[in-house]
């Protein structure tokens, strides 16, 4: 049974379609990377599977041990963040909200989950200090601790590599694929398709030509050729 | 001078005076921090020119107690920015502006029109900043700001680690299931109570200053949104407690008095952060 099943899935912003009739599915277990162009809509089909922004036509359908809130969100830096005041251990916590509906403060048992999750991550060090004066990468695995805490199910990652070098990013990378073999399953934006073809189970690329299958399909199909090959001709990486 | 102030405070308007200046620093410093880090301190500006007409049309109407027109108005204006500044394609900014001045400009044209004071420009100026003193506060006054700014900061505490939330990452929050808009709607609401009760103290221009004044000191220094909330309302009770007394002393108007320690307050905050930011680059 698919955790997530997208059928005939039309997304966009009030009359303006981004992407029409989307279908494909992500089973437990899977990694599924999503590439495409920049403003092929990448952000808004995640929007739409966060129910951030009601879809146009069609349905996701999510499976019964599944809901919507079980989602771990790892979502692009905003500004707010960049000069907000908050501890890391103050933002990890902050990933149990969703399931605390109306109770005011945490649990003892949902402190020791954050520890935990913080040394899961090889953040603990850094508990006390303040987010935003930590290093891309360290912010990442703070955030990536938060949606740890929200969920033990689907991580949902968008662009986690922005904005960092080529070491670090390597290093999220295996940090991202020792969680996917611990029977997380992880669907990922990226513009990164050489990473998309080396740690995905599947692709779901779209664009002018949509696909969706496995890896090994998508290398073969005709858009994974022409956008494996564009991107080493534009000598990127 | 300390006898002094012993004998101000043997009278019970004074020492009532003092608590609700307390009261209202302590609420506008604790929603401060949120303001100031969601960009909503535009908002607290505008809100507070709204209340202004709302006075202006509730004392043309010769209310006895003023605070139950403006409060209700306040609130609903502060709902629908809230909304606006959501909604991408209507320009929050521009909408706050717009509201702002022109609930400002209708405020003081009524008052001109329909005015049966003598004193017109006295009314006007205390309304914009404050009371000459905060010694004519009425009773009625006294008791609804209590108890207001208790619930304020009830709902404050037990709302804390739903508001950071919302604050820090309104988009991670949606998305696992916290109400956001529900939340987003108790700040907007909570700040509009905020602004009226401290328009008694401040007048409406100044509230602002009371509001984002210690929550930017707090964040020069402090790096957790807890120690920086703790700072922001110790620091603003205590410029508000500094600049109440210095005006009962040197009889200057209350609500600059306070916004100028709270000025005092930024600058030694700023100075601080920085000599914190040296020793750590020597160290």
């Amino acid at each position: 049974m698919s955790q997530i099943s997208v059928q005939n899935l039309t997304v966009g912003y009030e009359k303006d379609i981004v992407l029409r009739n989307l279908n494909f599915a992500v089973n437990a277990g899977n990694y599924l990377c999503i590439v495409g162009e920049n403003g092929s809509g990448k952000s808004t089909l995640v929007k739409t599977l966060l129910g951030l922004i009601a879809p146009m036509n069609g349905y996701i359908i999510f499976d019964e041990d599944l809901s919507r809130s079980e989602i771990g969100y790892l979502p692009q830096q905003t500004d707010i963040q960049r000069d907000f005041p908050a501890s890391v251990r103050e933002v990890v916590l902050s990933g149990f909200q969703g399931r605390m509906g109306l109770r005011p403060f945490y649990k003892a048992e949902e402190k020791q989950e954050a520890e935990a999750q913080m040394r899961r991550m090889g953040i603990s060090d850094f508990a006390k200090r303040c987010y935003r004066d930590l290093s891309g990468g360290q912010q990442q695995r703070v955030l990536l601790a938060r949606a740890l805490c929200a969920t033990k199910k689907l991580l949902l990652l968008d662009e986690p590599v922005t904005g960092l070098d080529p070491a670090v990013t390597q290093e999220l990378y295996e940090l991202i694929a020792s969680l996917h073999a611990e029977g997380v399953t992880i669907i990922m934006i990226s513009h990164d398709v050489e990473a998309a073809v080396k740690y995905a189970t599947h692709i779901l690329h779209i664009g002018d030509i949509t696909f969706f299958g496995s890896k090994k399909d998508y290398l073969n199909s005709q858009p994974g050729r022409r956008f494996l090959s564009g991107k080493k001709e534009r000598g990127e990486k | 001078m300390f006898a002094q102030l012993a004998y101000y405070l043997s009278y019970s308007f004074v020492r009532n005076a003092l608590i609700v200046g307390v009261l209202i620093a302590l609420c506008s410093s604790l929603l401060g921090v949120t303001l100031v880090l969601k960009r909503f301190s535009f908002i607290g500006d505008g809100l507070s020119h709204v209340a202004f007409g709302a006075i202006a049309i509730a004392s043309v109407m010769k209310l006895t107690n003023r605070m139950f027109l403006v409060l209700p108005v306040t609130i609903l204006c502060a709902v629908l920015l809230l909304r606006a500044g959501t909604r991408t394609k209507i320009k929050g900014d521009a909408m706050v502006a717009m509201l702002s001045v022109g609930a400002l400009a209708f405020g003081y044209l009524l008052m001109n029109i329909f005015s049966t004071s003598s004193n017109l420009s006295g009314d006007v100026c205390s309304t914009l900043f404050g009371s000459q003193s905060i010694l004519t506060l009425t009773t009625t006054d006294v008791i609804l700001c209590s108890v207001l700014s208790v619930v304020v900061v009830l709902i404050f505490v037990v709302f804390y680690h739903k508001i950071f939330d919302v604050t820090f990452d309104e988009n991670f929050a949606r998305a696992s299931g916290t109400k956001a808009g529900l939340y987003n709607l108790i700040i907007a609401v909570t700040i509009a109570v905020i602004i009226v009760l401290a328009m008694n103290l401040v007048g409406s221009l100044l509230i602002s200053a009371l509001v984002i004044f210690p929550a930017l000191s707090a964040m020069r220094v402090y790096k957790s949104f807890f120690s920086v909330t703790v700072c922001s309302a110790v620091t603003g009770v205590v410029c508000a407690l500094i600049g109440m007394i210095v005006s009962i002393f040197a009889d200057t108007p209350v609500g600059s008095t306070i916004v100028a320690v709270d000025v005092l307050a930024f600058g030694l905050f700023t100075a601080a952060g920085f000599l914190q930011g040296r020793a750590r680059v020597v160290a």
